[in-house]
C-alpha cells in the first residue's frame, strides 16, 4: 500500500516548518485516524503555521478561534438571527463548521465554552435552537494550549484531555532548522504559494483505508501488554483504558499507512505511544510529567514483545 | 450480596422463560391436565409481562396462588409426597416463581428448579429420546444461567458456550458413570410409588386374554444366545403356570415358592443364554424350557413355574441354561396331580362325553389318551384366529364343536379340559412362543404379541410333556411368527407385520440401539462394572480402590483440560523460535538484541553494526515482521525464514 501522495504533503510541510519532521508526521497521522489533535506549546514555535500549512496541502478549509475568557458557545457554533425581510430566524452557522478548525490557546475559554467545542468535536454535529446540524467531512480540530501562563486559565479536565486522540509538542527548532528559517524566505508567502496535494474526498477514503490496516493479533498481544503494565506499574496513577489502547491502536495503523505498509508493526506503535499517552498517564513523578517522549521510551522498554 | 440483588433483566427473564419451557414441557404428561393448562398459563403471563414491561403480581396474590396449586396437588393425588405429586408441586413452584423474578437470586433459584425438573423426567422414563431431550433442557438451563450473571451476548452465543462447558464437563460425566462405585438396583428405581399396569401375562386367562396381548408390539424380553439360536419351534419361554379352572378362567396356583433349587434331574442337550427381562409388574421371570438353574432371588412353583421374590419393576438380567429335553415332575407330587386333575363339576356334556369314550378305550394309559386327544384336534380343523366369536357358558363345547374358531388360549384350555375330563393331569402354561433375532444385533427380541398359551400333559415314566394344541392345528404359529398362522386380513400390530421389510429393517436397528442403551447404559450395575474393569485388566477392585481410581483419575482429566487451555494460549509461534534463534546468533557477535525491540529498528541497528551483512539482515527482519505482522502469513515465508536464518553466518 504506497501512498505517495501523503508523502508529498509531507515534503510540502517539512519544507516550511523546517526540522519537525516527527511531530509533523504524527499530526498527519492523527487527522488520518479521524482524530483530534492538541499541541501544547509555547507561542511561536509554529502551531499556527502547522494547521495553516495542513489545510492547505490538504485542500480543506480553514477557520482560526482565538478562545478569550469571555467567549459563549454561540461564537462557536453560530447564532439564529431574526431576518425582517422573511420574517424568520436565520442559522448563521459558526466557524466550527469547517473542515479544520484551530482552537487557538482552548484553556483560555470557560468550561461552558469548552465544552460547546469538545461535544462538537465528539459527536461531528452541532444542535442549535433544536436543529441538529452535522459538521464537514472531514472534520479536524488543532487545539492549542499554552503550559506557561496559566493564571486565568480553565484547564481542561482529564475526561475532556480524552477527546483529544493525541497531544504532541513542537518545540525549539534545532539551531541548524532555526538558521535556515532565519535566513529563508517569509513563511506566510511560502503557505500562500502552496497547491492542494489532495481533495477533501480523497482523504475521506484515505482515513477509511487506514482503519483497514491489519492488526496481527501478535501485534494486539503487544498493545494489551502495554496497557496492562501501565496498569499494575506503581510508576503511574492510573493505567491505560481500553479507549486509550483503541486511540494508541488507531494511530499506530495511520502511521504504518504513512509508511506505506498494510499492516502495523511494533514500531508504530512505538513510535506513536509518547503522543497518544502524553495526555492520559499520569506519572507519580510530578517532574517527569515534563517528558512524555522520555516516559513513552521508559514504558516502551520496560514491555518485551510477545 | 449486591450481585444477588442485581434486578432481572427482559433478557434474563427470556432466557428463564425459555429454560422453563424446556423443562416443563417434556413433564406435560405426566401431571393432570388442570395443573398443566394453569402452568401454561402462568408462563404465558409471565411473557406478557416481560413483553409489556408490567409490575410483577402483589405477593398476596402469589401466596394464595401457592396454596392453591398445593392443595390442588393434594386433592389430585391425596398426597404431596412421592414421584407425580412431587413432580406436579415443583411444577407449580416453578410457574409461579417465575412470576417474581425480582433479582438474580430468583433467576438463580428458578434456573435450579429447572435443573431438578430435568431429572424429575427420569423418574418416569429412561429411553433415549428423553436422554437426548434432557441433554437439550439443560443446554438451555445451563445458557440460562449464564445469562442469569451476565445477559449480553446474543442467545446463540449463551447456547455455545453452555454447549462447551458442557462439553468439558462430559469427561468427568464418563468417568463417574463408569468408576462410581454402583449399588445393587437401577439408580432411576423408586420403590415405594405404586406400579403402574404394564400389560403383559397376567396371573388367570381366559378367553380373549392373550389375544389382547396380541395387539401389542412392546418388548416382552431380549435374549442372548451364547452359540446357535435354537430354531422356533423349540423357543418356548415358560411363564405362569395355571392348573386350577374355575369353568371359565384358568388361574395359577397361590402358594408361592416350592423349591429353590431345580427338583428334576435335567438331561440331554443344553442351550445358554442371556435374559434381559423388561419390567412386567409381576412375579415373573421367563425361563426357556427346561430352565437347568435359577436366576437370583427366584424360585419354583410347585408347577415348576419360575417366580421371583420380588415384583418385577426394573428391568432384570440373568444368565440361564435351558435343558430342552430334561423329563421333569417323574416323580411329582400326589397333590400337584389332584390338582392337575380338578375339573368344576358339571358344563360341556360334549367334550366329557368325547373323554369318558376315550376312557373307555385306552383305561389309565394315559400316552394313549394323549395320542387320540391330539388326533381328534387334529381333525376337528379347528381355525387360528384373533377374533374368535363370543362364547356361552359351556366354552369348551361351543369351541370344539361349533365355532370351531379361536386363539391359543381356546386351544389350549379345551386340551387341557379334555385330558383332565379323560383322565389325565394336565395344565396350561402362559408364556411367550419364539420372538424375532434382530440381525443387527443377534438379540433374539420376544415382545408381547409372542404371548402364547400351550399345555403339559403328566404321563407316568415320562413326567410333563408338552403338548401345544395350536400347533395341531396352526403349525405355522410355532414355526414361524403369528403373522403367517392367522388368516390373512386380520388386524396385527403394525410390528408383527411382515410385509413392509423397510420398517422392520428400521425397526430392527431402532431396537439393537436402544437394546445397547438398556444394557449398557441402564443396565450398568455392580456387575457390568465389575465386568467393564476386568476388561481393563483391573482385577476385582473394590469400591476404595475404585474411588481412589476415580478422583486420580478425574484429576488426570482436569491437568488434560487446564493444559489444553494453556498450551492455546502459551503456543509460541514457530516464526517467534526461529526469530530468537536469529537474535541470539546476532548477540553472540556483539549485537544485543533488546526484547522490545521491533524487528525493523532492530535491523536498521544490526545492520549500521556489520553492514557487511545489512542485506540478509534486512531481508530476514522483513520476513519475520510479515510472518507475525502481515494479514494471512504465508507458511512458504516460515520456510524461507528458517531456511535464511539457518544459513546465516556471521
Amino acid at each position: 500500500m504506497r501512498l505517495p501522495e501523503l508523502d508529498a504533503v509531507l515534503a510540502d510541510i517539512n519544507r516550511i516548518i523546517l526540522g519537525k519532521e516527527r511531530p509533523i508526521r504524527l499530526a498527519l497521522a492523527c487527522l488520518l485516524a479521524r482524530g483530534h489533535l492538541l499541541i501544547e506549546d509555547l507561542p511561536g514555535v509554529g502551531k499556527t503555521t502547522l494547521a495553516h500549512v495542513l489545510a492547505r496541502v490538504l485542500g480543506l478549509d480553514f477557520q482560526r478561534i482565538q478562545f478569550t475568557s469571555d467567549m459563549l458557545p454561540a461564537d462557536i457554533l453560530g447564532v439564529s438571527i431574526f431576518d425582517r425581510g422573511s420574517g424568520a430566524f436565520h442559522f448563521h452557522p459558526g466557524p466550527i463548521f469547517t473542515q479544520l478548525v484551530l482552537a487557538d490557546e482552548i484553556n483560555r475559554a470557560t468550561p461552558k465554552a469548552q465544552s460547546a467545542l469538545l461535544e462538537a468535536m465528539e459527536e461531528r454535529q452541532v444542535t442549535a435552537e433544536g436543529k441538529t446540524r452535522p459538521l464537514p467531512d472531514p472534520f479536524f480540530v488543532i487545539a492549542t494550549q499554552n503550559p506557561a501562563h496559566q493564571i486565568g486559565t480553565f484547564p481542561l479536565p482529564e475526561s475532556q484531555l480524552d477527546r483529544f486522540l493525541m497531544k504532541i509538542e513542537l518545540g525549539y527548532p534545532d539551531p541548524v532548522a532555526e538558521r535556515e528559517l532565519l535566513a529563508g524566505a517569509d513563511r506566510q508567502k511560502m503557505v500562500a504559494g502552496l497547491a492542494a496535494r489532495i481533495t477533501p474526498q480523497r482523504l475521506v477514503e484515505l482515513q477509511t483505508a487506514v482503519r483497514e490496516i491489519h492488526a496481527s493479533p501478535a501485534l494486539i498481544d503487544y498493545v494489551q501488554a502495554l496497557a496492562a503494565y501501565t496498569r499494575t506499574s506503581p510508576r503511574w496513577q492510573a493505567g491505560l483504558s481500553p479507549r486509550a489502547c483503541l486511540a494508541l491502536l488507531a494511530v499506530a495503523r495511520a502511521w504504518a499507512a504513512i509508511d506505506g505498509r498494510n499492516h502495523v508493526l511494533p514500531e508504530d506503535v512505538q513510535a506513536v505511544l509518547s503522543g497518544v499517552i502524553a495526555h492520559r498517564l499520569h506519572p507519580v513523578d510530578e517532574v517527569a510529567r515534563s517528558d512524555p517522549e522520555g516516559l513513552a521510551a521508559a514504558l516502551i522498554e520496560a514491555v518485551p514483545l510477545p | 450480596m449486591a450481585r444477588a440483588n442485581r434486578p432481572v433483566s427482559r433478557r434474563q427473564a427470556w432466557w428463564l422463560l425459555a429454560g422453563a419451557l424446556a423443562a416443563f414441557l417434556p413433564l406435560t404428561q405426566q401431571i393432570p391436565l388442570w395443573l398443566a393448562l394453569a402452568a401454561g398459563a402462568a408462563f404465558a403471563w409471565r411473557a406478557a409481562l416481560t413483553w409489556r414491561q408490567w409490575h410483577l403480581p402483589p405477593k398476596w396474590l402469589l401466596v394464595l396462588l401457592v396454596i392453591a396449586g398445593t392443595v390442588g396437588v393434594f386433592l389430585q393425588y391425596r398426597s404431596i409426597i412421592g414421584r407425580t405429586p412431587g413432580i406436579a408441586l415443583l411444577v407449580v413452584f416453578l410457574a409461579l416463581k417465575l412470576l417474581e423474578l425480582r433479582a438474580a437470586r430468583d433467576a438463580i433459584v428458578t434456573a435450579l428448579l429447572c435443573y431438578f425438573l430435568v431429572l424429575g423426567q427420569f423418574l418416569f422414563t429412561q429411553t433415549i429420546p428423553t436422554a437426548l431431550l434432557s441433554s437439550l433442557t439443560v443446554l438451555i438451563t445451563t445458557a440460562t444461567m449464564l445469562a442469569a450473571s451476565d445477559d449480553r451476548p446474543p442467545p446463540l452465543m449463551q447456547l455455545r458456550r453452555a454447549g462447551l462447558m458442557l462439553a468439558q464437563a462430559m469427561p468427568f460425566m464418563l468417568l463417574l458413570f463408569l468408576l462410581f462405585p454402583r449399588v445393587q438396583g437401577p439408580l432411576w428405581g423408586l420403590p415405594q410409588d405404586r406400579y403402574t399396569a404394564v400389560s403383559g401375562i397376567s396371573e388367570t386367562m381366559s378367553p380373549g386374554s392373550i389375544a389382547q396381548l396380541s395387539q401389542s408390539d412392546a418388548i416382552a424380553f431380549r435374549v442372548q444366545f451364547k452359540g446357535q439360536v435354537p430354531p422356533q419351534s423349540q423357543l418356548y419361554w415358560r411363564g405362569p403356570v395355571m392348573p386350577s379352572f374355575d369353568g371359565r378362567t384358568w388361574s395359577v396356583r397361590q402358594t408361592l415358592a416350592a423349591y429353590t433349587e431345580i427338583p428334576y434331574a435335567v438331561s440331554g442337550p443344553s442351550v445358554d443364554y442371556e435374559l434381559t427381562l423388561e419390567p412386567n409388574g409381576k412375579f415373573w421371570v421367563f425361563s426357556l424350557e427346561m430352565p437347568g438353574n435359577l436366576p437370583a432371588d427366584s424360585a419354583l412353583t410347585a408347577d415348576y413355574q419360575p417366580i421371583t421374590r420380588q415384583i418385577v419393576r426394573n428391568r432384570l438380567r440373568y444368565t440361564q441354561r435351558a435343558w430342552p429335553e430334561t423329563l421333569a415332575g417323574l416323580n411329582e407330587s400326589r397333590a400337584v396331580l389332584r390338582d392337575a386333575l380338578a375339573l368344576p363339576a358339571g358344563g360341556n356334556p360334549r367334550v366329557r362325553a368325547l373323554a369318558d369314550d376315550w376312557r373307555r378305550r385306552h383305561g389309565d394309559d394315559g400316552a394313549a389318551i394323549l395320542a387320540t386327544a391330539q388326533e381328534f384336534f387334529n381333525r376337528q380343523l379347528l381355525i387360528y384366529t384373533l377374533n374368535p366369536p363370543l362364547l356361552g357358558p359351556d366354552m369348551i363345547d361351543e369351541f370344539l364343536f361349533d365355532t370351531k374358531r379361536g386363539f391359543c388360549e381356546h386351544f389350549a384350555a379345551a386340551f387341557v379340559y379334555a385330558l383332565r375330563a379323560a383322565g389325565v393331569p394336565a395344565r396350561v402354561v402362559a408364556g411367550y412362543q419364539g420372538g424375532e433375532v434382530n440381525p443387527v444385533d443377534g438379540y433374539l427380541v420376544v415382545r408381547q404379541y409372542d404371548a402364547h398359551a400351550w399345555t403339559e400333559a403328566w404321563i407316568a415314566g415320562r413326567g410333563w410333556v408338552r403338548i401345544d394344541p395350536t400347533a395341531i392345528s396352526a403349525p405355522s404359529r410355532i414355526n414361524s411368527n403369528l403373522a403367517a398362522a392367522v388368516p390373512a386380513g386380520e388386524e396385527l400390530p403394525f410390528l408383527a407385520r411382515t410385509d413392509m421389510s423397510w420398517v422392520r429393517e428400521l425397526r430392527y436397528r431402532l431396537d439393537a440401539v436402544t437394546n445397547g442403551w438398556n444394557q449398557w447404559v441402564l443396565g450398568y450395575n455392580p456387575q457390568k462394572q465389575r465386568d467393564f474393569l476386568a476388561g481393563l485388566g483391573l482385577g476385582e477392585p473394590d469400591w476404595r480402590s475404585m474411588t481412589a481410581a476415580l478422583a486420580v483419575l478425574c484429576g488426570l482429566v482436569l491437568l488434560s483440560l487446564t493444559g489444553w487451555v494453556l498450551r492455546n494460549r502459551m503456543r509460541v509461534d514457530p516464526a517467534v523460535l526461529a526469530w530468537r534463534k536469529f537474535t541470539r546468533h546476532l548477540e553472540a557477535h556483539g549485537v544485543a538484541w533488546h526484547n522490545w525491540e521491533g524487528p525493523q529498528a532492530f535491523a536498521e541497528r544490526a545492520a549500521a553494526q556489520v553492514p557487511a551483512h545489512a542485506q540478509v539482515i534486512h531481508d530476514i527482519a522483513a520476513l519475520y515482521a510479515r510472518l507475525r505482522y502481515a494479514p494471512r502469513p504465508s507458511p512458504q515465508d516460515l520456510l524461507t525464514l528458517r531456511q535464511r536464518i539457518g544459513e546465516f553466518r556471521l
